[in-house]
């Protein structure tokens, strides 16, 4: 490092006065068009799902909806539309995909990061890394051969298949994060706990999972949000309306012709609190998971 | 460079034991590895195997036209997503409580789900009905386009809603980046006399070089692989000419009952793809080096 801390460092000219007041203004400016940007099809959603009336598409260039209502909010929580029958069932299959998705993926992701992160299993990048092998193969592609697969595995219509399917996904990067933030852990700490006669299962259970919180907590809502979040396994694999989840219900309403719009929206709205519910909730444990861990540069 | 701790040496080999014991943990991932991508992958090849179905494809222009849309939609999405992503990780580096403030609600399009997103930009943009439009109407009295009608104007939205929904995912992994490194060094650079444009070339970008390729690799993966955003927004409009290569293979594959053709489609892409994860791999391991 050459710092020598000169004297013009710190002394403040009128242009640097300007400066400073110009970047203040434009952050200013940035801020309100971060905020915009984030905001509008959040409240486009609110405002189409507010309009009482039903049927085509009635928002005619309104920017505030004249009458707002919870009708559609009431409809969908009581199930009060055909398409909306099987709400409640479908927003249990949707939570049991994600939950049973975010489930495995911490607990094969840390498995599998432990052992070749903690455990010295192999040196070599082609086998650390072949986890992200999985990637160069799209979802859209992949979807189709195992469409085909599911039947033979006796997992047709299943919701265990898109849990399959979402965990094959959200493990190769959970791996690569857990092993980035292992990496924090002195590894002495493991070498202590042998000496002391720790088995490998002890050393996983009692040393690993404690220090790794934060990082479980994020690569656990990453999988989560990927479950929320997928729409094509489910789309394709998930054909009767019992075993459909909301992510699928909602695209069948948006395909549908006659079906109301607000009612669509307020589904829509309402699928969508879990998640941003789980992610506030968590968000301190995900900001220490990524900053202090996840891909350094 | 600054002078750090050498990594410890590396530990013995594994007693066979251990190995046993390693190789358990193991396991379960493999199944999953094996089982639901590469005995799949392997058989979606199989299903493909006619070299008839790549000049049949190769003779559609739809097909043709769906190679360059999705050159496009993955080419500009994912480079502009990712400077941007870039930049405003270096805004929300700045220590100011607003700043910090809007940080949870520049996350919401990460937390807020994928078929709720597109389908409120599919009627954002739906036409003279739209919020975008009635917003253009009552703030500028300007008619806004219709935005589906134009094959320029879809793709683009497409690859608006894209980058909307992921910014914050890469903005948050690079603001990780970026506080990995040690304050010292931007401080030394301020002493220096850099300004905020020198700081970002000179400093920022060859410590966050390796990340930023990384990432751009990651998500050039993730993106052509992506159904949900063009299935939703433009929906394909005008007359299919913004499918890309997903939604036009799903479409063979369930639509038209041709499921080899649908596999043969996105073949096509994996001698691009393959060796980005290659890349991406050995990547990976080089990137202690950098500081």
């Amino acid at each position: 490092m050459s710092a020598v801390r000169g004297p013009r460092a710190r002394a403040l000219r009128p242009r640097d006065r300007l400066r400073r007041v110009l970047t203040e203004a434009a952050s200013a400016a940035l801020a309100a068009g971060l905020l915009v940007w984030s905001l509008i099809p959040v409240y486009n959603m609110l405002l189409i799902a507010l309009d009482p009336d039903e049927g085509d598409i009635e928002f005619e260039g309104l920017i505030w909806p004249p009458d707002p209502s919870l009708e559609s909010f009431r409809a969908v929580l009581t199930q009060g539309y055909w398409l909306l029958e099987d709400f409640w069932r479908q927003f249990g299959n949707s939570v049991f995909i994600g939950v049973m998705t975010m489930l495995l993926t911490v607990l094969i992701g840390s498995l599998a990061s432990f052992a070749l992160g903690r455990m010295r299993l192999s040196r070599g990048w082609l086998f650390v890394n072949a986890p992200l092998l999985t990637y160069a193969v799209p979802a859209s592609f992949l979807v189709i051969p195992f469409s085909k697969l599911m039947a033979s595995y006796g997992l047709a219509n299943s919701l265990w298949a898109i849990v399959a399917a979402n965990v094959a996904f959200a493990t190769p990067y959970a791996i690569l994060i857990l092993r980035q933030y292992a990496k924090l852990i002195p590894i002495e700490l493991d070498e202590a706990a042998q000496v002391d006669g720790a088995s490998p299962v002890q050393l996983y259970r009692r040393v690993y999972l404690p220090l790794m919180a934060p990082a479980l907590a994020a690569v656990g809502t990453y999988a989560l949000l990927l479950a929320w979040n997928e729409y094509l396994y489910q789309y394709v694999l998930l054909s009767s309306t019992r075993n459909m989840t909301v992510a699928v219900a909602i695209a069948q309403f948006f395909n549908s012709d006659e079906a109301p719009l607000n009612y669509m929206m307020a589904a829509a709205i309402i699928y969508a609190l879990p998640p941003i519910v789980i992610f506030y909730a968590l968000r301190r444990y995900i900001a220490t998971g990524l900053t202090r861990g996840a891909l350094k540069g | 460079m600054l002078d750090r701790p050498r990594r410890p040496a590396r530990r013995p080999h594994l007693p066979g034991w251990d190995l046993a014991w390693a190789i358990a943990f193991v396991v379960p991932y493999t199944a999953v590895f094996v089982g639901f991508v590469l005995y799949p992958v392997a058989y979606g090849l199989w299903m493909a195997r006619d070299p008839a179905l790549y000049g049949e494809l190769l003779a559609n222009p739809l097909y043709v036209r769906s190679l360059v849309n999705t050159a496009l939609y993955v080419g500009i999405g994912v480079n502009v997503k990712l400077f941007l992503a870039l930049l405003l990780s270096g805004f929300f580096m700045r220590r100011r409580w607003w700043i910090k403030a809007l940080l949870p609600v520049f996350i919401l399009p990460w937390a807020l789900p994928s078929i709720p997103a597109f389908v409120s930009f599919h009627w954002m943009l739906i036409g003279e009905e739209g919020l975008i439009d009635s917003l253009l109407a009552a703030l500028f009295g300007v008619q806004g386009p219709l935005w589906f009608h134009d094959r320029r104007l879809a793709l683009a939205s497409n690859i608006v809603a894209d980058i909307w929904k992921w910014l914050p995912f890469w903005t948050l992994t690079f603001y990780a980046g970026r506080t990995a490194i040690p304050q010292e060094i931007y401080e030394a650079a301020a002493v220096d006399g850099a300004g905020g444009f020198r700081r970002f070339a000179y400093v920022v970008f060859p410590l966050l070089g390796n990340l930023y390729l990384v990432c751009t690799l990651l998500s050039t993966l993730w993106t052509v692989g992506d159904f949900t955003t063009v299935s939703l927004v433009s929906e394909g409009a005008p007359a299919y000419s913004t499918d890309v290569l997903a939604t036009l293979a799903i479409h063979y594959a369930f639509d038209a009952a041709q499921p080899a053709l649908g596999i043969a489609a996105v073949t096509a892409a994996l001698p691009a793809l393959i060796p980005i994860a290659l890349i991406l791999m050995r990547a990976l391991q080089t990137r202690d080096v950098q500081l």
